[in-house]
């Protein structure tokens, strides 16, 4: 039997960073704003993964981490739903959701 | 009360006043009530009539009063103006007061009488002289305020009280020379009569405040008014008081003083101005440009004489005042007072020669009477050297009173004749009047007569001035006595020229609107040959209160001279007597003598006239060309005066004014670049930085979203980084 590597912090970590990374690199890339909001889903992802390990590694006696990151997903339903209604609405104004052609909170 | 009439005396200046008022001011309310304003001549002159009346009869009832009672002085007085510490009366110590009040003594009660006769007298004539004027109302208005003035002035109980209503009968005099305004001649010598008698006013009124600094009071009662033995009268004297006038304590501290002397001298200047005497006399011929009524009445009669009055009545400091000096001579108040008369009398009789306005030679007549009484009372006085130092007083203020009864009845027989003549006062175009007007003829021979001191009435009371002169100054009498000669001479050719021959005027009168019988004159009516009457049983009768050798005036009116030895008993001095009398008879028999009755021309005309003779007679009839010097020289000066006076006003004092005008805008000027391009421009400055600063920083709101998160992503890895280089944050344990 293949022994597997010990779960460590840094590993949890590691993949947090790495989660985060790709979600900032979606949303500073993407055109479409549905795919932005998909990639702010993967970075609050990325905290909650923090969150939990960091819980689970450093203070076992309490679980403090845990229901923060379930707020978090809460609050990300609901920033889901706000922003794909502003996004519906956008769309229906002016026909398309290409981020870099809406600058309307111009000076 | 009536047995004391002197409490009443106010009522005597208070009633004309209020008739005055009431003419003033009916007018008003009869155009409200009515609508029209112009009140009737019958009320105008029943009111003012009916004053002066009521003034009168209390003014008989005061001088026969004050006959009974031997010199006594009737004085009620109100503190008036009190300033500093309060010292008796008679004490200057430091403190000026001055009361107001009335006083009635002997002088006051002359003027009184003869005030008051005079004017009810011309008010009287007045109601047919100026029958049908327009102005008629405003006429009685003007005589009531004038009486009321005068009457103020001869009762007041100070100098200042004086000061006040003699510029209101100056005021009134303006006002009546100017009367018929539409005239300019008349308008000017109004004007000319007020601004002449302006200049000695000016002189009076320093004169009082001199006074009024060395004595602390102007006062009569202790100046001028005081105890017969000592001069002195207790503080604040009231009511019936032995006392007459004489030197106050003051006066005589100040005796024989430089000061006091010329307090006389300034006083003087407003008597020289008032009176019309040399040099200031040019007034008075012009004024005869008013309706003859006035100038009966204040140019002849009462105003002129309240200069002679003002002397009376501050003689003792004429008396006293030291001697002056100017040119090279000294002279004492009473010597110039008597010069002044003397220069005056001759002058102005010399004038009357060759005028030919009815009107003028009389003008020029009463200057020369109201020389006379200037003689009279300069030769008087403790240092005049006479037997009686009161002879003077006495002499001037008889000849005033009966001067004011037979001038104030020329002046009338003169308006009656103009009146009769249908406006004409040119004697050239009279004549034959004496059979045509009888009654003006007799009244006027009448006062001709007493002016030319032939007859009682101007006859005693010019033969008391001449012995007064007399005794003080033989030049000073010659010149009374060759001025006699002269006053009957012109009077003679007056008579002539007016009522001899036969009557040549009329011819081309068409212009005037009298469409009585033939043009021929007549009579006037009864209300103006009454008073004439009157005046002439007057002006003959008064004059027998002086007889000469008996003299009862001289015990009534009296100037007491202290330490003064008492005079001798009066005798009659038949030297100056005759040489009086006789130069007026010399007078009138060659006035009578020089003009062909029939003709009325001079009878000695030469065909050929000397240089001499020209010039003479230049010299009389261009009135010895005051009028021309004067406004050559003083008139012009003053011009030029003003001339210069306007220059530096338009060019120097409007320049600095302009100037500092001009400065201040340039300055403003600099101001405003200062303001526009600093100020602003710093205001500016900070507006277009901010603006170039927001401009340039606003494109970094672009719009997009990614753009904000790419720089906020940024700068999170910068704050990593820098946390994790420990170059912020707390160091790591």
């Amino acid at each position: 039997m293949t022994t597997t590597p010990p779960a460590t912090l840094e590993a949890f970590l590691l993949i947090g960073a790495m989660l985060f990374c790709l979600g900032i690199y979606g949303a500073l890339t993407r055109r479409n704003a549905v795919a932005i909001l998909i990639s702010i889903e993967l970075m609050l992802n990325a905290a909650n993964l923090n969150l939990v390990a960091f819980a689970r590694f450093v203070d076992h006696s309490h679980i403090s981490g845990q229901p923060f990151a379930i707020f978090v997903i809460t609050v990300a339903a609901a920033e889901a739903a706000v922003g794909l209604a502003i996004v519906l609405c956008v769309y229906r104004n002016i026909r398309h959701i290409n981020v870099d052609q809406i600058n309307l909170l111009k000076w | 009360m009536m047995s004391d009439p002197a409490q009443l005396a106010y009522l005597i200046p208070l009633l004309p006043l209020l008739a005055f008022v009431f003419l003033v001011l009916a007018g008003s309310v009869k155009q409200w009530v009515t609508g029209d304003i112009r009140l009737s001549d019958h009320l105008a002159h029943r009111v003012s009539i009916g004053a002066i009346f009521i003034s009168w009869l209390l003014a008989i009832a005061i001088l026969v009063d004050i006959v009974g009672r031997h010199g006594q002085t009737y004085i009620h007085s109100y503190p008036w103006l009190q300033l500093g510490a309060s010292g008796a009366l008679g004490s200057s110590a430091g403190g000026l007061q001055i009361s107001f009040g009335w006083m009635v003594d002997p002088l006051t009660a002359l003027m009184l009488i003869v005030v008051t006769t005079v004017t009810l007298m011309v008010q009287i004539f007045s109601t047919g002289y100026m029958a049908g004027d327009v102005r008629y109302p405003r006429f009685f208005a003007y005589l009531s305020l004038f009486g009321a003035a005068m009457l103020a002035l001869v009762l007041a109980n100070s100098l200042l009280e004086l000061f006040i209503a003699w510029e209101l009968v100056g005021l009134t005099s303006y006002l009546l020379i100017g009367f018929w305004f539409e005239k300019p001649t008349a308008k000017r010598a109004a004007m000319k009569a007020f601004l002449v008698t302006r200049i000695g006013d000016v002189g009076l009124f320093f004169g009082m405040a001199y006074l009024l600094s060395l004595t602390g009071t102007t006062d009569f009662v202790g100046l001028v008014i005081g105890n017969p033995e000592t001069g002195a009268l207790p503080f604040r004297s009231q009511g019936w008081l032995e006392a007459g006038i004489v030197a106050g304590p003051q006066i005589m501290a100040l005796k024989g003083t430089v000061g006091l002397g010329l307090v006389a001298l300034l006083i003087f200047a407003g008597s020289v101005g008032k009176s019309a005497q040399f040099p200031l006399h040019v007034w008075l011929p012009d004024a005869m440009e008013g309706p003859t009524p006035v100038s009966a009445l204040i140019h002849a009669a009462t105003m002129v004489a309240a200069g002679v009055y003002l002397v009376a009545r501050m003689y003792p400091i004429f008396d006293l005042g030291g001697p002056l000096t100017a040119l090279g001579a000294t002279f004492r108040p009473l010597g110039l007072v008597g010069l002044t008369g003397a220069i005056t009398a001759v002058m102005a009789a010399y004038f009357a020669f060759t005028q030919f306005d009815i009107k003028r030679v009389l003008a020029y007549s009463t200057i020369s009477q109201l020389g006379y009484m200037m003689i009279g009372l300069g030769c008087g006085g403790v240092y005049a050297g006479v037997h009686d130092p009161s002879l003077g007083f006495t002499s001037g203020m008889f000849h005033l009173m009966t001067h004011a009864f037979f001038k104030g009845l020329l002046f009338l027989g003169s308006g009656a004749i103009i009146y009769a003549c249908h406006h004409e006062q040119d004697m050239r175009r009279m004549g034959g009047l004496w059979k045509l007007t009888p009654i003006t003829f007799w009244c006027y021979l009448t006062a001709t007569l007493a002016l030319a001191g032939l007859i009682p009435g101007g006859l005693f009371s010019k033969d008391s001035i001449l012995e007064a002169a007399f005794g003080y100054n033989k030049l000073i009498f010659a010149a009374g006595v060759l001025g006699a000669f002269m006053t009957a001479g012109y009077m003679a050719r007056q008579l002539v020229m007016v009522f001899a021959g036969e009557y040549s005027g009329g011819h081309e009168h068409g212009e005037h609107e009298h469409g009585d019988d033939g043009h021929l004159p007549h009579d006037p009516p009864l209300t103006m040959t009454v008073p004439l009457i009157i005046l002439a049983v007057l002006a003959v009768v008064s004059g027998f209160v002086g007889i000469p050798g008996s003299m009862k005036i001289a015990g009534f009116l009296k100037y007491h001279a202290l330490s003064h030895p008492e005079p001798a008993e009066h005798a009659m001095n038949w030297t100056v007597t005759s040489l009086g009398y006789g130069a007026a008879l010399l007078g009138m028999a060659t006035g009578l003598g020089s003009y062909s009755l029939q003709t009325r021309a001079f009878a000695f005309q030469t065909a050929r006239p000397t240089a001499l003779d020209w010039f003479l007679y230049q010299l009389s009839y261009q009135k010895g060309w005051f009028d021309e010097i004067y406004r050559a020289t003083l008139v012009r000066g003053l011009f030029l005066v003003s001339d210069a006076a306007a220059w530096m006003d338009r060019w120097i004092v409007d320049g600095i004014v302009n100037g500092l005008g001009w400065l201040t805008r340039q300055l403003a000027f600099l101001s405003a670049l200062v303001d526009r391009f600093i100020v602003d421009g710093l205001v500016n400055l900070v507006a277009v930085v901010s603006r170039g600063l927001g401009k340039g920083f606003r494109t970094v709101q672009s719009g997009q979203v990614q753009t904000y998160l790419l720089v906020a992503t940024l700068g999170a890895i910068l704050l990593i980084w820098a946390v994790a280089a420990g170059q912020i944050g707390a160091p790591t344990p």
